[in-house]
């Protein structure tokens, strides 16, 4: 059976003023998939992340998520689209000025109809859901650099998003709260159905919980391959894919 | 055989009892519901001998967080009351979020509340005034020191540094002082003149400016506007770099943080505000003139003779001195607050805060206090 696409890349290029970081690229995120976008320091994966969150207009190409084209739709249509996606930054991004609780319930009480009550009980679920039942009350200067990803990542589960971005969500964490949180970004995909997309270079990550990927090279500007990481490894269509996916080995 | 009690909620749910089992028959689309209606109602059929609460899934379509909320609170009351449950018949997955919403990996430790008595609680603040206190002298001892090194030519200053904050704060200043000085002269020169023009002796307004402006007015509305404008930006640029650990780096590379980043700030605003304060006097006495001339028709010859009159060097060089002090002030507050920033986004709004108005109530001590000893010195 076809998978449906949730966010389809049409001749995309990327840069900022007459800078391109990437150009003609083309490639389909089903729905359900968790997708990784990889490579090299500089090569232009946070700003693939900008461009598909409507952040960064493409220089060129469309982006189409539900329908609507991220690059020439009206902004009320983004808005719509942003509301069923939830992003999760590579520091949490959590206001400091609010509690967890409060965080979390900051998209809820601007997007939905739920009486206050209820808001504040589906901000205790989020955060049980990432294992953090019971720090509703706590601020993100009191909790660790792993708890407010997992902070970061309720407050994106908020809104039930279709689609999940991940900004390097293994940055800054130790090897057992990184496999903890890839552990939950799997759990996440298979009992919400959620599609997920994650900027990482992380190779533990990236094996642990991809299914699909691309890989973009700095110096050819392009997408260098596209496919499951692990076939990726297996058959490698390049030597810099197969030296990224080996930490340098040579073939 | 018991009596089986049925209750119809919305279009979704359907709450049975029959032998002290409660079945909740889900059903259709659950999306978004509001889900205290359902949930009362559950709890109110709990009963002492209530044995087990079973979700029976009677053709549940599609469901949100909403619903699955109100499973995770039914559960929650079971737990409570020691009764079983069932979510078996559930979707796989949403009993798979379930599971994952009761599987809590760490718990949150007790948070430090405020649970001193009165007399601790003082003894705590009192505390933390001397703190406080301590920590400001050793500022000041930091910062004289190295004012010291830098006499001796063995601080760690960069001239760039200097040169940048005297940019800064000298002539990216200088549009803003202007207009307010002229602004405050010409308040002046009208608020005097209501009063001068009852005796006929209007012309006295330009004495008046002049001599507000040059021994005090200039003076402090350059010190208002210097402690808004540059010692709030040097309370955040530090505050930032502390957040970025930019400040803990400088400190395990070896290099004076008062050095490096106070010494420019300070030096650059000693420079510049003398010269800020001189300015400030001059558009003081011509928003003052404007006045008296344009709007008072006094000749401007007798305007100008009458202000140079009251001018006197004295009164300039008070002014100039209340100008060299508050950029002492400034400075030493603005980069203090930074400093002792927090590590938060926060902090840095609230280190700002604090050294504006940290700067313009010390202005306020020293001027009155300069005052004083002008008194006394006959000046």
């Amino acid at each position: 059976m076809k998978k449906q696409v949730a966010i389809d890349v049409r001749n995309l290029t990327v840069g900022y003023g007459d800078y391109v970081l990437l150009h003609d690229a083309d490639y389909q995120v089903n729905k359900g998939d968790i997708f990784i976008i990889m490579g090299g320091s500089g090569c232009g994966k946070s700003s693939m992340l900008r461009v598909l969150t409507g952040l960064l207009p493409p220089k060129k190409g469309e982006v189409i998520i539900g329908g609507v084209n991220m690059a020439t739709a009206p902004q009320e249509d983004i808005q719509k689209i942003r509301e069923k996606s939830g992003i999760l930054y590579q520091s949490g991004a959590l206001f400091s000025s609010m509690t967890l609780a409060e965080n979390i319930a900051l998209p809820l009480q601007q997007y939905s109809n739920y009486s206050p009550e209820t808001i504040r009980e589906l901000a205790h679920l989020k955060l049980a859901l990432v294992g953090l039942k019971g720090f509703d009350d706590f601020y993100p200067s009191e909790i660790s650099g792993g708890m407010k990803k997992r902070a970061g990542l309720a407050r994106a589960l908020a809104l039930d998003p279709d689609i999940v971005y991940f900004d390097e969500p293994s940055a800054g964490l130790d090897p057992i709260s990184s496999h903890n949180l890839d552990e939950l970004i799997i759990e996440l995909n298979r009992s919400l159905g959620t599609t997920i997309v994650v900027v990482t270079h992380e190779l533990a990550s990236i094996f642990a919980i991809g299914n699909n990927s691309i890989f973009l090279d700095a110096n050819t500007k392009t997408i260098m391959a596209h496919g499951n990481p692990k076939e990726l490894l297996k058959n490698p269509p390049n030597e810099e894919v197969y030296q990224f996916l080996t930490r340098g080995e040579k073939k | 055989m018991e009596q089986d009690n049925q209750h119809n909620y919305e279009n979704n749910f359907k709450i049975s009892e029959a032998k002290n089992i409660i079945r909740i028959f889900v059903f259709g689309d659950i999306l978004k519901c509001n889900n205290e209606v359902p949930l009362q109602n559950i709890t109110k059929n709990l009963s002492e001998k209530t044995k087990e609460i079973k979700f029976v899934n009677d053709g549940l379509k599609e469901w949100d967080s909403s619903f699955v909320l109100l499973v995770f609170k039914t559960i929650e009351e079971a737990q409570a009351r020691n009764i079983k449950y069932d979510i078996s018949e559930l979707p796989e997955n949403l009993q798979e979020l379930i599971r994952l919403a009761f599987a809590v990996d760490r718990k949150p430790t007790a948070k430090s509340g405020n649970k001193m008595d009165y007399l601790e609680n003082i003894g705590f603040k009192t505390l933390g005034v001397f703190k406080l206190i301590r920590k400001i002298f050793s500022y000041l001892r930091d910062v004289s020191s190295s004012i010291g090194r830098f006499f001796r030519a063995k601080s760690d200053i960069r001239g760039i540094d200097f040169c940048s904050a005297l940019d800064d704060c000298g002539p990216k200043a200088i549009g803003i002082v202007a207009l307010i000085s002229f602004l405050v002269g010409l308040i002046l020169a009208f608020v005097g003149a209501i009063q001068l023009r009852t005796f006929g002796a209007q012309i006295y307004v330009a004495s008046l400016v002049t001599v507000g402006m040059c021994r005090i007015m200039g003076a402090i509305m350059v010190g208002i506007i210097m402690a808004g404008r540059t010692g709030s930006s040097y309370a955040a640029t530090i505050g930032t770099m502390q957040v970025n650990e930019e400040l803990d780096a400088l400190e395990t590379m070896g290099l004076s943080k008062i050095d490096f980043l106070v010494l420019p700030r300070l030096l650059a605003l000693l420079v510049a505000m003398p010269i800020l304060t001189m300015l400030s006097d001059i558009m003081g006495m011509l928003g003052g003139a404007f006045v008296g001339v344009f709007l008072m028709n006094l000749p401007y010859i007798e305007y100008w003779k009458y202000a140079l009159d009251a001018f006197n060097m004295t009164n300039f060089w008070v002014g100039i001195l209340h100008g060299f002090c508050f950029g002492f002030i400034i400075a030493l507050c603005g980069c203090y607050s930074g400093l002792t920033c927090g590590r938060n986004a926060d902090s840095v709004g609230v280190a700002t805060t604090r050294s504006v108005v940290n700067a313009i109530v010390s202005m306020i001590i020293v001027t009155g206090i300069l005052t004083v000893i002008c008194q006394g010195l006959g000046l």
